[in-house]
């Protein structure tokens, strides 16, 4: 054999050929998927896109302070404000209130320094009769123009690239001369509100798979006909209002409820002490689990189905129990399924909203209602910078899947 | 295997009933003895219950009524997993997550065996099945005929005295089947162990078996070695079921002894050997193996009856010649004979006599 590239019959090289003939068959695969690129990129991409910049980007105040900014960039930080950092501050509030944007300004201070939004307003207010020398005239106005926190909170505000919602939602506060700490432990409430909810959503997640592996089992394995009727009633949560299934929940567990008046006149329970199971943590778990359930069962069903019952006969004929059968035959060969289920359950729980929000009461909150609650409040930054912190997490979890399980080990149906 | 081993009742089916709905029975007593190093097979068509026989022997199903004995012992209660019986699953079932070391490690390793001990058997199976070097590939990365060998070293890896086969070489082409067909039977004889074998392919069953139990409607229609079944079948089922046969219906003219003379619906008269016939005036199925037909009256004995042939056709088949002709008003009746040098050839439309030696004619049962 030569080593000479291969050629077609009239000479062209094969490689090439091989790609033009190729050309037309991708560029038509490519028309087929157009639309759905686009769909993905408006519905998917913008949106996410939007969401991250916002938690990075805010330019309420660096577009209505020019002159500070100017001031800011000038003077490196830690300098004290002189006569002229007043001078630009009150021309600046001058500026707010001709173009009425003190509120905004306000609100990206605030961000950074609560309770500094009012400061603003009403010192734009009176702007227009300030006097020089503006340090003393400001300080009259009010004298937390002198606090050295507010000067570094707007030089922080003066850019519009800023990490300081991050901050916000990792607990954290920037300091007088520039640097940053954790704000005090009774105020800590956005880290441990990530923490308990990964942490449930993984309570949520053992509980499905540890109820769904019989299901799925049974499904699997049962002659067509009645598993068929079984999977109606694995479906049959799927076609009623996430809602109604909610409010079933509460009309169950609550005081009140179905569960505790039963328990209670079978005298299980005094009825002093019905238990409380849900507007709390536990209603929270008892309903998620419920409603995610079809979603840890559809994957390991599928995978089941395939599972060829002669495996279990090949090894029990080659000497295993039924346990060992399980442990070394069966259940390794469910683990696609069972990584499939956990992921989407697990991811799906992290974001859950609405169900926490209706039953889970104080401490059932999952931080999904701690976004809503700054998206009620307009806090549109520090939404999305906790939005874009449950993005990370959940990608570092699935870099951390695929690390340990592997992506391609996914099985969804 | 000699018939002094065959009958020291190894495996044994006693009275074994089985039904999986409880209005039919799939298996209808079933009494079946199998001898310590014996090749059985179980052949008959889809359905008739071989599988089902199998899976109770391995213990996946249980016996509705009877009881099944190994070396003496009932097994009816006793749990798959302790019957150390080996067994070949018609798709093989290796483990797919398992790499074949791994497949064949997993008997020895639920029986407690240590490593060294392990790998000398798991190194002796493969080689017995000329698998050697493929002990680190997963079955996905095996062909059919490789998979089907690792199947059989993992159901031999743990030294059964038993092992069961349901169609083993179902999957395989027509060579590699062969090939295979004569490896189990070579590890049969150098292993000693005892088989029983299930196909639907009577040539697999013939070749390989030193008894063949032919199946039909959940009962043994015979129970013989091969080729008492091929030349002297017992009954219709089995004599239509085991290769090529010629079916002549008619009424018992004359019985005696083991001779008979049938007259056909044409009126003709022939002659053939009684196998399952009790009288005169019976109703009676006559079958003629293709091959032993004859149609030189020098050959034929004296005195025997021949009847008027017309040859329809003729197909070559390489090694022989296939003559379809109308005998006794049936299209179908074939003669089969070698493609020799100088051998006689028909053309369609030829009239000749065709004859055959009593013994050759087997008349039977109706069914
Ligand atoms: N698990 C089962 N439940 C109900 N009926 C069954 C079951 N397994 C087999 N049968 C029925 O029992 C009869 C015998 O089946 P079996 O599998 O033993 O046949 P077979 O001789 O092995 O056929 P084949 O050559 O097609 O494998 C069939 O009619 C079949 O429908
Ligand atoms: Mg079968």
């Amino acid at each position: 054999m030569s080593d000479a590239p291969l050629t077609t019959s009239d000479g062209r090289p094969l490689k090439a050929a091989l790609a033009q003939a190729q050309a037309r068959a991708r560029r038509r695969a490519f028309l087929l998927v157009a639309p759905l690129l686009l769909f993905v990129v408006i519905t998917f991409i913008l949106p996410i896109g939007q969401m991250l910049q916002r938690s990075i980007y805010h330019d309420g105040f660096s577009s209505a302070a020019p002159a500070l900014q100017a001031w800011f960039e000038a003077n490196p930080p830690g300098t004290a404000p002189d006569e002229a950092a007043y001078a630009a501050l009150a021309a600046d509030l001058q500026l707010m209130k001709a173009n009425r944007t003190a509120g905004e300004a306000g609100t990206r201070v605030n961000y950074t320094l609560p309770g500094t939004r009012s400061l603003f307003t009403s010192s734009a207010r009176g702007a227009d009769k300030l006097e020089p020398p503006f340090r003393e005239a400001l300080l009259a106005e009010n004298a937390k123009w002198g606090d050295p926190l507010v000067w570094e909170a707007m030089r922080s505000a003066a850019s519009p690239w800023t990490s300081d919602f991050y901050l916000v939602a990792t607990d954290m506060q920037r300091t007088a001369d520039g640097g940053v700490e954790r704000v005090p432990e009774k105020e800590r409430i956005y880290l441990k509100l990530f923490g308990t909810t990964f942490m449930l959503s993984a309570v949520i997640t053992g509980v499905c798979l540890l109820l769904a592996f019989p299901i799925a089992h049974l499904l699997a394995t049962l002659p067509a006909s009645r598993a068929n009727l079984l999977m109606i009633l694995v479906l049959l949560p799927f076609w009623t209002s996430l809602l109604v299934r909610t409010s079933s929940w509460i009309v169950l567990l609550q005081g009140q409820g179905v569960v505790n008046n039963v328990l209670v006149s079978a005298r299980l329970v005094d009825d002093g002490a019905r238990w409380q199971m849900i507007y709390n943590m536990t209603g929270t778990i008892i309903v998620m689990t419920h409603i995610l359930l079809p979603f840890m069962v559809l994957p390991l069903y599928s995978v089941m189905r395939t599972i060829k019952p002669a495996y279990a006969r090949a090894a029990r004929s080659l000497g295993a129990t039924s346990w060992t059968t399980f442990r070394r035959i069966y259940l390794p060969q469910t683990l696609p399924g069972i990584a499939a289920g956990a992921l989407l359950v697990f991811i799906l729980a992290v974001g859950y909203y609405i169900t926490p929000a209706l039953v889970g009461g104080a401490d059932g909150q999952l931080f999904s209602n701690l976004i809503q609650f700054h998206m009620s409040k307009s806090n549109w930054s520090v939404a999305a910078a906790l939005a874009g912190m449950l993005l990370a997490g959940v990608l570092v979890l699935y870099w951390l899947y695929d690390r340990l399980v592997g992506i391609d080990k996914l099985k969804l149906g | 295997m000699t018939s002094a081993t065959l009958h020291d009742d190894f495996v044994v089916f006693d009275h074994v009933q089985k039904s999986y709905d409880g209005t039919s029975l799939v298996v209808k007593d079933l009494n079946l003895k199998i001898g310590k190093g014996e090749f059985l097979t179980m052949l008959g068509p889809s359905g008739s219950g071989k599988t089902t026989c199998l899976m109770m022997l391995a213990g996946f199903e249980t016996a509705t009524h009877g009881e099944i004995r190994l070396e003496g012992r009932n097994i009816n209660l006793v749990p798959p997993h302790k019957r150390g019986i080996g067994m070949v699953f018609q798709n093989y079932a290796l483990f797919p997550h398992m790499t074949v070391g791994e497949n064949l490690a997993f008997p020895l390793e639920v029986r407690g065996m240590g490593k060294d001990e392990r790998e000398t058997k798991i190194k002796r199976a493969l080689d017995m099945v000329q698998m050697g070097a493929f002990a680190n590939r997963r079955p996905a990365q095996l062909s059919g005929g490789q998979q089907q060998r690792i199947a059989l070293a993992r159901a031999l890896v743990f030294d059964p005295a038993l092992v069961l086969m349901d169609e083993p070489l179902g999957a395989l082409d027509k060579q590699l089947r062969e090939h295979m067909q004569f490896e189990i039977k070579h590890l049969h004889e150098s292993l000693g162990i005892t088989v029983v074998y299930v196909t639907h392919d009577q040539g697999e069953a013939l070749t390989m078996s030193d008894r063949v139990a032919v199946f039909n409607d959940g009962r043994i229609q015979q129970l013989a070695p091969p080729a008492d079944l091929y030349e002297r079948p017992e009954n219709s089922f089995v004599a239509q079921f085991i290769g090529e046969n010629n079916k002549l219906q008619g009424v018992i003219e004359e019985l005696d002894g083991g001779r008979a003379v049938v007259r056909l619906a044409t009126g003709e008269l022939i002659d053939a050997t009684a196998v399952n016939i009790r009288e005169k005036g019976q109703q009676t199925l006559v079958s003629i193996r293709p091959e032993r037909v004859e149609f030189k009256p020098e050959l034929m004995p004296p005195g025997a009856h021949m009847l008027d042939a017309e040859v329809l056709e003729v197909i070559y088949m390489g090694d022989i010649l296939r003559t379809r002709m109308r005998v006794a008003g049936t299209d179908d009746f074939v003669l089969k004979c070698r493609n020799t040098l100088g051998q006689t050839r028909f053309a369609a439309g030829e009239r000749i006599r065709v004859g055959w030696h009593p013994e050759d004619a087997r008349a039977l049962d109706v069914i």
